[in-house]
């Protein structure tokens, strides 16, 4: 399978205060396409940061980053937000949507950075929320959803530009088991029958067994524990 | 336009604030545009008024009167083509408030020095027959009812012969100044009669009017004028028509300095009011730029959505404003101001102020929403 994102020896530290925190020291990883990957680990051992690198919201201090056959470590601002518009989609722990906006307005969102006349954005958008399973809620806003409705809102912003890569922030962090497998299983879908990659970092290792492979982050380093689930 | 509800959406996060800020800023024009138009009013008077009449008073206080002996000296001023002498007398109509203005005049000279105030002649004629007579404003006319024949009584502080302060003058004719509604509010009478029914002051005027040939020649026969009467005890101050009424405005203040301080201050007020809800309203939004840089707004496009929001929040205020003092300006008439349509130029420059407010309050939230960092704004910090 080809590989859609490669790290290799990735350095991260912030600084805080007075004090630089090292959080990612040296990783390396390949992630196949159509890959649906599960980061776990304790808090503060650098799952969101990783997460963050491979989405291009961040970047490294050292090593290189190439995803969808870019190197993003070496791209510019302007470039990274470029392309993150074509090849990313998140999803956030807590949903993250404009609260006076439609759910159909949320999701027509990243699509508002494309040239698609309206009439192409609006069928893009019914489209991805049939998929999500919510194509009679498009009018309504976040605050009339309930939690797992408004995930699945904000699945359905990730897919609708149709991204190279999924990253998931402990989507299911915030929901309750029931709800949360409905949108694990809705991952799960996408992953197998669109063939998105996805990443996602869990804490919740029910979660990470719905994942193809599962690797486990400690103090900032890759543990040689890396799991192919049977899922 | 395709950003537009995401603008709309922003502004109206929290529905108070944008409400009461909308009506903050919409007061604020409406001051502006009321002041301004009645700036440019006083100003747009100037212009109108003409080089060619000249006003002569006392050197010393307008209120000093003059000789009516200088009138003679003053019509034989080389260039001067006619004169007349004006005394005044504030008076009350029946009730307090009833405020009317009675020039003492001679109302031939006066009518020929004035040719944009228009008289019939039939009525002109019967002013000279007529020693009580008076020619009444057609303004004034409608607003107390007044007809022809009717015998008007005035109180006045101006004592008569007989001991009394009471007037009467009958109506023999109505004037009208086309374009200036304002300027008929008076009451012409004769200054002859006038000037021998009173106890004092006899033989003084307020002061004189003139017309001239060639207003281009105005300084040379006002410094003329004021010549004859130099180092007598009655020295005169003569100026033309527009630089008297600018020196009668210095009265008051300097108008244009007091309305522009005034808007100023309210404009400055505006601008940390202003200021302080485009920040409140970002900072609430860290956030949700946050998101919107992450799947791929771009820096720029997020400074633009803040600014955007700066400018529809000031800009339909500040429209609002000027369309309530459009509605209100013209109601200006019944305080004796024009009160015709606001200017132009007070729209235009009131909404070019609402641009720049929108710009002075909306670039530091602006330029905070983007600099920020997704992974710090994400992550709450």
């Amino acid at each position: 399978m080809d590989a859609v994102a490669s790290l290799k020896s990735v350095v991260k530290s912030y600084t805080r205060g007075a004090q630089r925190v090292a959080v990612l020291h040296g990783i390396s990883l390949t992630i196949d396409s159509g890959e649906f990957l599960a980061l776990m680990g304790p808090s503060g051992s650098g799952k969101t940061t990783l997460l963050n690198l491979v989405a291009g919201i961040d970047r490294p201090d050292e090593g290189e980053i190439v995803v969808a056959g870019e190197l993003i470590s070496n791209l510019s601002s302007r470039q990274l937000t470029g392309w993150r518009a074509h090849h990313v989609g998140l999803i956030f722990q807590f949903y993250n949507l404009m609260p006076l906006l439609t759910a159909e307005e949320n999701v027509e969102l990243p699509l508002l950075l494309t040239t698609l006349s309206k009439a192409q954005r609006r069928a893009r958008v019914r489209t991805a929320l049939h998929l999500v399973g919510l194509a009679d809620r498009g009018a309504h806003r976040p605050a009339e959803l309930s939690g797992g409705q408004q995930q699945r809102v904000a699945i359905a912003r990730a897919l609708v530009a149709d991204p190279t890569l999924l990253v998931c922030d402990e989507p299911t962090g915030d929901l309750d088991r029931e709800t949360a497998e409905q949108i694990l299983d809705l991952l799960q879908l996408v992953n197998r029958e669109q063939g998105k990659t996805i990443v996602m970092v869990t804490h919740d290792p029910k979660a990470a067994e719905r994942a193809s492979r599962q690797l486990r982050l400690d103090k900032g380093q890759l543990l040689d524990t890396d799991t192919e689930a049977a899922a | 336009m395709k950003f537009l509800h995401l603008v709309w959406s922003g502004l109206w996060r929290s529905r108070t604030r944008a409400v009461l800020t909308l009506l903050s800023i919409a007061v604020a024009f409406v001051l502006f545009g009321l002041l301004q138009a009645i700036s440019a009013w006083f100003d747009g008077r100037l212009p109108g008024l003409r080089a060619d009449r000249l006003i002569v008073v006392s050197r010393v206080s307008e209120i000093e009167p003059l000789p009516s002996a200088h009138l003679r000296l003053i019509e034989r001023v080389p260039g001067v083509r006619r004169a007349t002498l004006v005394g005044a007398l504030p008076a009350i109509y029946q009730i307090r408030g009833n405020d009317v203005l009675v020039l003492a005049t001679d109302p031939g000279a006066l009518f020929d020095i004035y040719p944009d105030w228009h008289i019939a002649r039939d009525e002109l004629q019967a002013m000279s027959g007529k020693r009580t007579g008076a020619l009444v404003g057609a303004a004034l006319m409608k607003a107390y009812g007044w007809q022809l024949g009717d015998r008007v009584p005035l109180r006045t502080s101006v004592v008569q012969q007989d001991g009394s302060t009471d007037w009467s003058f009958e109506i023999v004719g109505t004037y009208s100044v086309s374009g200036a509604a304002t300027q008929e509010n008076r009451i012409i009478v004769n200054y002859a009669y006038f000037d021998e029914a009173r106890m004092f002051d006899r033989g003084r005027a307020f002061a004189f009017i003139a017309s001239i040939d060639d207003p281009l020649q105005s300084t040379r026969i006002c410094a003329a004028i004021d010549a004859l009467f130099a180092n007598s005890p009655d020295e005169t101050l003569t100026q033309n028509e527009a630089e008297y009424a600018q020196s009668q405005l210095r009265q008051l203040g300097d108008v244009g300095l007091m309305v522009n301080a005034i808007v100023g201050a309210v404009l400055f007020t505006l601008l940390f009011l202003t200021g302080n809800t485009m920040r409140q309203a970002v900072r609430e939004r860290i956030p949700e730029f946050a998101v919107l840089k992450a799947i791929g707004f771009s820096d720029g496009m997020v400074t633009a959505l803040v600014l955007a929001e700066s400018m529809l929040l000031c800009v339909v205020a500040a429209l609002l404003g000027l369309a309530v003092a459009a509605a209100i300006f013209p109601l200006t008439a019944a305080l004796g101001i024009s009160g015709g349509a606001l200017p132009p130029r007070v729209v235009a420059s009131g909404v070019a102020i609402a641009l720049a407010l929108a710009l002075a309050s909306g670039l530091p939230p602006a330029w905070h929403a983007r600099r920020l960092s997704i992974v710090d704004a994400l992550a709450g910090r």
